[in-house]
């Protein structure tokens, strides 16, 4: 299914909300995010070019995760920026979980510039399927 | 549904959602970025007396599947990019990357060394390097006095 590719909105983080600000005075804008979800786990797939696996940074706290990348600026020696359609900064990027992610067994791969992350459901809040019987 | 989505979540996400588009609005009107294009991949020129060095956006595309070419003064960043194809039983809950191809053509300042070009894909920016021709490089003329 072609969805179209769309480029970055370059939509900043805002200043105003829950998450505060940033102390680096950089702009930090939200990546594009895919995400499904199997019967085991949820995989967040978030694009975020520039940013490597040393880079990038997962923090999962009571069901808040937090992703956050930084990129390197780059500096050409003797050239000068003379056309943009792009401006460069971090990300960062927060969703709300419910509690039934297993911890312990997060995945995280960072790949051409996408982080993958791979969170597995807790085996014990799988919920049972329950048959319903008719009534004799 | 194991992940609440924001719209669902009541009020106090539907502010969130408001601040998010006013945001959108805001950068739309107010752009620091001069030449934002909806135009993909974005790129950005930087440029020097010694030649071009153009940077595209590219994240989540394989380098194999990246096909760059310059003719004459046209540079032209041709490619695909796929996403994930979800299995039976797996649903999506957002979908804001997209896939397809692409195809941008850069009309570039000055003639290059075709033969010279190098193209770096890393970390999902690609990073092409264009010479410029030794035939056009501005040359130095000593001003005499009589």
């Amino acid at each position: 299914m072609a969805t179209g590719l769309k480029t970055r909105e370059n939509q900043e983080v805002g200043i105003n909300s829950e998450e505060g600000e940033s102390t680096k005075a950089r702009k930090v804008f939200i990546p594009k995010a895919d995400i499904f979800e199997s019967k085991e786990e949820i995989v967040v797939l978030a694009e975020m070019p520039g940013v490597s696996e040393s880079s990038v940074d997962i923090t999962l706290e009571r069901n808040v995760l937090t992703i956050s990348g930084s990129v390197q600026i780059p500096q050409f020696d003797g050239y000068s920026l003379s056309y943009a359609e792009y401006a460069l900064g971090d990300y960062r990027r927060v969703f709300s979980l419910s509690n039934e992610i297993d911890r312990e067994k997060i995945q995280a791969t960072v790949k051409n510039g996408v982080l993958k992350l791979v969170l597995p459901k807790n085996t014990n809040s799988i919920p049972k399927k329950i048959t319903v019987k008719a009534a004799e | 549904m194991l992940l609440q989505r924001l719209s669902d979540n009541g009020l106090w996400s539907s502010l969130r959602d408001m601040e998010r588009l006013q945001q959108q609005l805001h950068r739309m009107i107010s752009s620091d970025v001069p030449n934002a294009t909806s135009e993909f991949p974005p790129v950005n020129v930087w440029t020097s007396e010694d030649g071009v060095i153009v940077t595209a956006e590219l994240a989540g595309t394989e380098s194999k599947d990246i096909d760059v070419s310059v003719v004459n003064e046209t540079l032209s960043i041709r490619g695909a990019r796929e996403t994930e194809q979800l299995n039976e039983g797996e649903t999506w809950h957002r979908r804001e990357r997209g896939d397809g191809q692409f195809v941008r053509t850069i009309q570039l300042p000055f003639a290059v060394q075709t033969d010279n070009v190098q193209a770096i894909f890393k970390n999902g920016i690609l990073q092409i390097t264009l010479p410029r021709a030794e035939s056009e490089k501005p040359r130095k003329i000593t001003v005499s006095a009589n």
